[in-house]
């Protein structure tokens, strides 16, 4: 019995030796990225097909541009916003299909879920849709990238604009579940820490159609600024009932957390002057127009944010994978994150210990119809929030990869 | 003047929105508790035809350049006639079997309409202008109430009574109530009841695409629109007791009110207030306020 023992154990560590050989390279020959996001719900503008899309996008052009000994494949599922299918999905893709990175994971519920597995499985998480800010920080791990924005950097952006040029009383109208309230928690903080303050909240259930009663509380309240701690289509119904009501102009919106295809969808008549924040804006420069024309072409819709980081956090990765020649998690994550990012997505942008990419975000203001030239013209770009500056400082992080 | 720490004026304003809205569950559950009363069908794909009659108003504004005023009877007609194909080539073969089969049909087709508009439009929903006529509002003193509001419940209500009243007080409707009553001895009198089962299911059909195209300028014109209303539209109906006309009518508008009532008290619970009420009726009144025991 005893020998028995002894042997099996001689032969894992004699397995272990020689999957640690095999790491040095790409197992398979072959780099697989798997797109888990949200292929029809809520989130399928702001992801869905045109993340998968992106990724696509993002291997044509690597292969293009490295011609790569290996292969690149892609997987693509629907998570459906859910994060037990999230989390079966991943573990199959890991376990039976050898996926090396699971990517996009818009909705933090399934995001949380799948770093956690990815972790354990020693593979990477490369994040481009979820917002909340306990992927890098109480829940962070070595093995998760958070890559687009998050809660932080939008509430950081446009409340603090916002309450600078003079909108110094807020109410808040909240979605009523962890992202909405995490969002007016950090929003709150930030309209205080520059000199404003919150009359206070409304919790409407998610998701709503009718924001009327809402509104006329936050008309009642009194405040300049109403704060919209919401995403989606409550976010687009709240704005299109607050014209309606006659409560904006006179009072103002601040959408906190919104995408170019809400804008698009409102039209410019709902949502012309509001401001918000964002990581990408298609017309900034030359090559955010040149990749986005390329993706329009496909997409028949400009990218949000979510999908052009999409293709940079994809691309960013095989770089990295072709550099250190190996798939091996935790050599790339060293590698991606020793390697600046500079493209057409990201400017000034790192990959920090906590796993948090940090990059210029930008606040926009909507456009009003007459000042347009056209479908999608919609951002005045108002100011470049430097990348440092953007994001949660490390000095204020409990994550424990940060060495204090 | 304040009534339990709530100014008045803004209470006055909340009741005021829940008729509003309380209009939108009329409709729907009139057209629910019609269907049910003489087809026996749970007609799960309500959401999605009030969902398609917005977007086909919608599609008519800006592929066409047909107007609100236009669509509010064009709209109803297309989905109306859309629901006629669905009852003559599949709900009919269902009526012999048990409940579950047509709530399970319906409910099916709810999903694959759905999915065919959002596969196409995306979900992030399309803006639909207030039409020129109905655009501003007044000041009640209050509140400012949009004009467009106002209107909702004016044709909502007129729209529920004058089907009420063709029910109860013609002779169609007279028809139409023997025929739940005693289809056999009906149609054994001369009446064509597959006929009279068909026309309504149709005209219960574009009572809910007349809802859409009344909520598509106050709402997104979404492809979830109707499934997040759905719901508690159903409530709505049992409450105020299966098949019951003016139970309907009623009960949509009270709940609209005490809805509005709780955004202002306890703005948490609005989503479920309606729910609460329904497990209550359902405790003390199986029927439902307006329904007759079996």
């Amino acid at each position: 019995m005893q020998m028995k023992k002894l042997t099996t154990l001689a032969c894992a560590a004699a397995f272990a030796t020689l999957s640690g050989a095999a790491s040095a390279q790409i197992s398979g020959n072959t780099v697989k990225i798997a797109v888990l996001t949200d292929m029809s719900g809520t989130y399928s503008d702001v992801a869905g097909p045109g993340a998968v899309l992106a990724t696509q996008m993002a291997i044509d052009d690597f292969i293009a541009e490295a011609k790569p000994a290996f292969k690149v494949e892609m997987v693509s599922a629907d998570h459906q916003n859910k994060a037990d299918i999230a989390s079966n999905r991943a573990r199959q893709w890991f376990e039976r299909d050898g996926v090396d990175t699971v990517t996009e994971l818009v909705t933090t519920s399934t995001a949380l879920a799948v770093m956690k597995i990815a972790k354990e499985m020693d593979r990477v998480a490369l994040m481009s849709g979820p917002a909340s800010t306990p992927i890098t920080n109480e829940q962070c791990n070595d093995r998760t990238v958070h890559y687009t924005y998050d809660t932080y950097s939008l509430a950081n952006g446009t409340a603090k604009a916002v309450t600078q040029q003079g909108g110094k009383n807020w109410f808040f109208l909240t979605a009523d579940y962890a992202f909405g309230q995490s969002l007016e928690k950090d929003s709150s903080a930030v309209v205080v820490a520059n000199g404003g303050k919150v009359l206070g909240s409304v919790r409407h259930p998610f998701p709503a159609s009718d924001f009327s009663s809402f509104l006329l509380q936050a008309q009642a309240s009194g405040a300049q600024i109403i704060g919209l701690a919401n995403a989606g289509a409550d976010t687009t119904n709240a704005i299109k009932q607050a014209a309606e009501f006659g409560i904006t102009p006179k009072q103002q919106l601040a959408g906190l957390l919104m995408f170019i295809s809400d804008v698009h969808s409102l039209g410019l008549q709902n949502a012309q002057t509001m401001y918000l924040t964002t990581g990408f804006y298609w017309d900034f420069d030359d090559g955010t127009r040149a990749w986005s024309k390329r993706f329009f072409d496909k997409h028949k819709k400009m990218p949000t944010m979510v999908q052009a980081g999409q293709y940079s956090s994809v691309l960013h990765y095989l770089r990295a994978v072709n550099a250190v020649g190996s798939d091996d998690a935790g050599k790339v994550m060293e590698q991606m994150k020793k390697t600046p990012i500079n493209d057409f997505f990201a400017k000034n942008g790192r990959i920090r210990e906590d796993g948090r990419m940090v990059h210029d975000m930008y606040l926009a203001q909507v456009k009003t119809p007459e000042e347009s030239k056209g479908p999608w013209d919609y951002y005045h770009i108002r100011a470049t929030i430097p990348a440092e500056e953007a994001f949660l400082p490390l000095s204020e992080s409990v994550c424990p990869l940060v060495k204090k | 003047m304040e009534i339990f720490g709530v100014p008045s004026a803004l209470l006055g304003s909340q009741l005021l929105v829940g008729l509003i809205n309380g209009s939108f569950y009329a409709i729907l559950s009139l057209g629910l508790a019609i269907i049910f009363g003489l087809l026996n069908i749970i007609n799960f794909a309500h959401g999605a035809q009030y969902m398609m009659g917005a977007f086909v108003a919608w599609i008519a504004l800006t592929k066409f350049g047909v107007n609100y005023w236009v669509a509010l009877f064009l709209s109803p007609i297309i989905i109306g006639a859309l629901g006629v194909v669905i009852e003559r080539t599949m709900l009919r073969k269902l009526y012999k079997l048990d409940h579950l089969y047509g709530l399970l049909l319906t409910f099916g087709l709810a999903l694959i309409f759905e999915g065919l508009f959002r596969d196409q439009y995306g979900i992030s929903g399309q803006s639909y202008p207030v039409p020129e006529l109905l655009q501003g509002g007044v000041n009640l003193g209050f509140m400012f109430l949009p004009i467009y509001r106002g209107w909702v419940v004016v044709a909502a209500l007129t729209v529920c009574f004058g089907t009420w009243f063709v029910i109860e007080k013609t002779k169609l409707g007279a028809y139409l109530r023997a025929g739940t009553e005693n289809p056999q001895i009906v149609q054994a009198l001369g009446i064509n009841v597959p006929l009279l089962i068909t026309f309504t299911y149709g005209f219960g059909v574009a009572l809910a695409a007349f809802a859409g195209v009344l909520a598509a300028p106050v709402y997104q014109v979404n492809p979830l629109m109707g499934a997040n209303l759905i719901i508690v539209v159903f409530a709505v109906v049992v409450i105020g007791g299966m098949g019951s006309i003016m139970g309907s009518i009623l009960t949509g508008l009270g709940l609209g009110l005490i809805e509005g009532l709780t955004r202002v008290f306890y703005p948490e619970a609005s989503a479920v207030v309606v729910f609460v009420i329904m497990v209550i009726v359902l405790l003390v009144r199986p029927a439902g306020l307006f329904g007759k025991a079996a």
